[in-house]
């Protein structure tokens, strides 16, 4: 497929939409469609995978701004060949898997807690709001603080608010090496030696827990790296590349499972949760997969408790509150900001909350 | 000036139910601290000033003044450039003064809860303890407090590597107008909902009274160094600076200043820095020991590469804190050269430097007015200061519209009217410049979506579609220049 704008397409259809008041299934590669709560059928699909194409990329400033369809694959073959990279490590989820619904999902992979996440990266957008006029937010520049970071709320919003026509991220250099080294520990000591890392000037870049052991990946220049090595005790793992691909695309046999998945988020301190299942640990204990057979209202009690929060992440039942439920003032706001955006309620209706 | 406003007599015998009176201010003597922020040139008393020191006072407060519709303006150490505490003059002014206990260090989660009144520096000599610190630094960083910061998306030298404010909290508990309070964000990475958190960053008090602020700490760094560089040629220092990035390196900061930056600099602090130069850079590096060591030496070679007349590396910590000392006394220097001058704040993509320099330089010369740069040139945030004397008439409005002209250009060549200031009071009319009337309205939508009454700080940050009209800016958007004809590289 070639690179194209089709914006002024896309615009038609979302004021026919408007005009007809049609709800509207944003739709990319198709390859976060899991997330969330189910789309109605009553919902009209609109493709942005043909939008596509990197617009704007000059290593030097650090900057690369593509259309919504663009696949990742081919941003990060272009960052490759520059020596860069996206530093939040998105995982893909599958093989189109598309800058736009990226963003739009927030996902960020191992290196989030170190170098930052989805949202942290975003310069700026083009955005095709629920009104079908084409906006633009932020820019591609790194430091921008004239009007509301409009362009940062789009990161998470599944969008409800809008259709990524652009994003401008920033983008960072390759680290010149990496090694992970690994030591079986338990759950307990692996929290407290990955939280113990947080305040160490080490050049660690991703920290999970996983099979009985405690991985942590370290990365800078080659001295860096050596140096590093000598403070943080473990054997070096053999192709740690796969491995962090595999953990970060759920590839790893411990997410060959039917059941469901919960994604936990708590302080990384937090000692294990006593919750019955499976666990993995990502992001130096701030990330807690789990399979469990207790339901989400037991889970989230547990976890509420020690100041996190749960959604549902893998389920073969979409409906219900996937999402981790906001306090009464707060959905009002959600909603107002929503109907400020999409004001006929067309876009990905009820994706994360039953009325935004 | 408007004479003092009449009083709301009602309103302020219900706030002396709530605050003892020490902390309610309504006589002008007591009131004139308060009467402008950091940009001085705009002044107004408020109608009162109050000093909570609760949560609860502060939505009583609120609440108060919603039922009374009377416009709220909250202010923190008053350090802002851009005039966003500009207090009103029917208004009442919230100062979170009294907010000022750090409430827990938490090294464990490397995080910090704080009240909005704390200190930017507190923060860090508290967690320093620990091996932490929080890494926004904006230059008022000693008086500045939290608050003030997330309101204001606060940057400093260091963002490129370390990222504003935004990137660096987790989690705020905020008053809105009807006294609801909220938690925005969490103690975890990230939150369920829309990213309020990004919203609430750079507001301006335009979205909620900022009660509580939760930042991330970071690990000190083991070493930091710095180089400097002269340059004889402010475009062979602009490409030095890409050089470096391109060498795959981010430097903790990267900063440049031109010839009368430098001069004003070194007369004033004696920095060491070369008074003959047209450019000078500084850059510095940190990390563990090995990296700093393996980066000095390859940037001190880009930068020889890049044409330097000169290139030192500190020779030891003092030295290093006097590189540093000059640039961030560059402000203060400059007011030492001139009786009044006027620091602007705009963000060009980098790659644009030498025309932007350029056509200042003759901006400078048409209007007769010096103009001295300091520029953070890691992540594009230009500072250019307009030496201007306020007692000559006509002077500042000269000068206001040479700034308008500097940061149209700014715009015009993709880039920002504001990288770290605020929009506030003062670039209000610019923002006409930047965005269109249907994104306008979407700020005004999201402004809605938390304050739908429209009282808190009213009048700044985004400009109503009418005062657009009236301002009749033509309207330049990102990169779309308006002058195709000019000379690009």
């Amino acid at each position: 497929m070639s690179d194209q704008d089709i914006s002024a397409a896309l615009q038609q259809q979302v004021l026919k939409a408007l005009q007809n008041e049609t709800p509207l299934d944003i739709r990319g590669s198709g390859s976060k469609t899991f997330l969330g709560n189910a789309s109605p059928a009553t919902e009209l699909p609109i493709n942005i995978s043909m939008h596509r194409g990197i617009v704007e990329y000059d290593p030097r400033e650090l900057v690369l701004t593509a259309r919504g369809g663009t696949p990742l694959t081919q941003i990060e073959s272009v960052l490759t060949e520059a020596g860069q990279m996206l530093a939040f490590e998105p995982p893909h989820f599958g093989n189109g898997a598309t800058l736009g619904g990226t963003i739009a999902c927030a996902l960020s992979g191992p290196r989030r807690p170190y170098s930052g996440s989805a949202r942290d990266f975003v310069l700026g957008c083009k955005l095709l709001n629920g009104r079908g006029e084409i906006l633009r937010f932020g820019g591609q520049v790194m430091k921008n603080v004239a009007g509301y970071d409009v362009s940062r709320l789009m990161a998470g919003a599944y969008g409800t608010l809008g259709i990524l026509l652009e994003v401008s991220l920033k983008v960072l250099p390759r680290p010149a090496a990496s090694i992970t080294v690994t030591r079986e520990c338990s759950a307990a000591e692996a929290i407290e030696s990955m939280s113990t890392l947080l305040s160490k000037p080490y050049p660690v870049d991703g920290a999970c827990y996983h099979g009985d052991h405690c991985h942590v990946r370290i990365s800078g220049s080659a001295q860096a790296v050596k140096e590093a090595h000598t403070k943080i005790p473990g054997d070096v793992m053999p192709d740690a590349e796969a491995f962090w691909y595999a953990l970060r695309e759920h590839e790893l046999p411990f997410f060959h499972h039917s059941g469901t998945l919960y994604r936990i988020m708590v302080k990384p301190a937090t000692p294990p949760l006593d919750i019955e299942g499976s666990w993995l640990l990502d992001w130096g204990g701030a990330l807690r997969w789990l399979y469990s057979h207790e339901d989400v209202v037991t889970i989230r009690h547990r976890v509420e408790r020690v100041g996190g929060h749960v959604s549902v992440f893998r389920s073969n039942d979409r409906a219900g509150e996937l999402f981790q439920p906001l306090p009464a003032p707060l959905l009002a706001i959600h909603q107002r900001i929503k109907t400020s955006f999409d004001p006929k309620n067309i876009f990905n209706r009820g994706r994360i909350y039953a009325n935004l | 000036m408007p004479h003092h406003y009449k009083k709301n007599v009602a309103l302020i015998s219900s706030l002396q139910n709530l605050l003892p009176p020490e902390s309610i201010l309504t006589d002008a003597e007591d009131l004139r601290p308060f009467e402008c922020d950091g940009l001085a040139v705009y002044r107004q008393l408020p109608m009162v000033v109050v000093l909570p020191e609760t949560i609860a006072q502060v939505q009583s407060i609120m609440r108060l003044c919603y039922e009374h519709k009377v416009p709220v303006v909250a202010r923190g150490a008053g350090t802002g450039l851009s005039g966003g505490a500009l207090p009103l003059a029917e208004g009442l002014l919230l100062s979170l003064a009294k907010f000022k206990r750090i409430l827990n260090i938490d090294p464990l989660n490397a995080m910090a809860t704080v009240q909005p009144g704390v200190r930017n520096l507190a923060i860090s000599e508290a967690a320093a303890a620990y091996g932490l610190y929080y890494a926004p630094d904006p230059s008022s960083q000693i008086a500045c407090t939290i608050g003030g910061n997330v309101a204001e998306n606060s940057g400093g030298v260091h963002c490129l590597k370390y990222g504003l404010t935004v990137h660096n909290i987790l989690m705020l508990k905020v008053v809105t107008m009807e006294g609801d309070l909220l938690t925005i964000g969490a103690e975890t990475l990230d939150s369920p909902g829309y990213d309020l958190l990004a919203l609430m960053t750079g507001s301006e008090g335009m979205l909620g009274i900022i009660v509580e602020v939760t930042v991330k700490l970071l690990a000190k760094p083991e070493r930091a160094q710095v180089v400097l560089a002269a340059f004889d040629d402010v475009v062979k220092a602009g490409e030095a600076v890409g050089a470096i990035i391109a060498a795959g390196i981010i430097p903790a900061g990267l900063e440049m200043m031109d010839k009368l930056a430098i001069q004003a600099a070194e007369d004033f602090v004696h920095a060491g820095y070369p008074r003959d130069a047209e450019a000078i850079l500084l850059c510095e590096l940190d990390g563990t020991d090995a990296e700093v060591s393996e980066f000095i030496m390859l940037v001190r070679k880009i930068l020889t590469n890049s044409g330097a007349i000169e290139v030192r590396t500190a020779v030891d910590e003092a030295e290093r804190q006097l590189f540093w000392k000059g640039r961030k006394s560059a402000f203060p220097a400059v007011g030492r050269i001139s009786p009044d001058y006027y620091c602007m704040d705009g963000t060009i993509p980098r790659r644009h430097l030498p025309l932007v320099l350029r056509r200042i330089s003759e901006m400078s010369a048409e209007f007769g007015l010096p103009v001295a740069n300091v520029f953070h040139a890691g992540d594009g945030n230009l500072h250019p200061l307009i030496l201007f004397d306020a007692n000559k008439a006509g002077e500042l409005e000269r000068t206001e519209e040479l700034g308008n002209r500097i940061l149209q250009l700014c715009v015009e060549v993709g880039g920002t009217i504001t990288g770290e200031h605020g929009v506030g009071i003062e670039k209000i009319d610019q923002m006409c410049a930047q965005f269109h009337s249907s994104e306008l309205t979407q700020f005004h939508g999201v402004k809605a979506a938390f304050d739908p009454s429209g009282l808190l700080n009213p009048g700044k940050a985004i400009p109503t579609l009418h005062r657009c009209a009236e301002f009749g800016a033509m309207h330049v958007h990102h990169g779309q220049l308006a002058h195709p004809e000019l000379e690009r590289f």
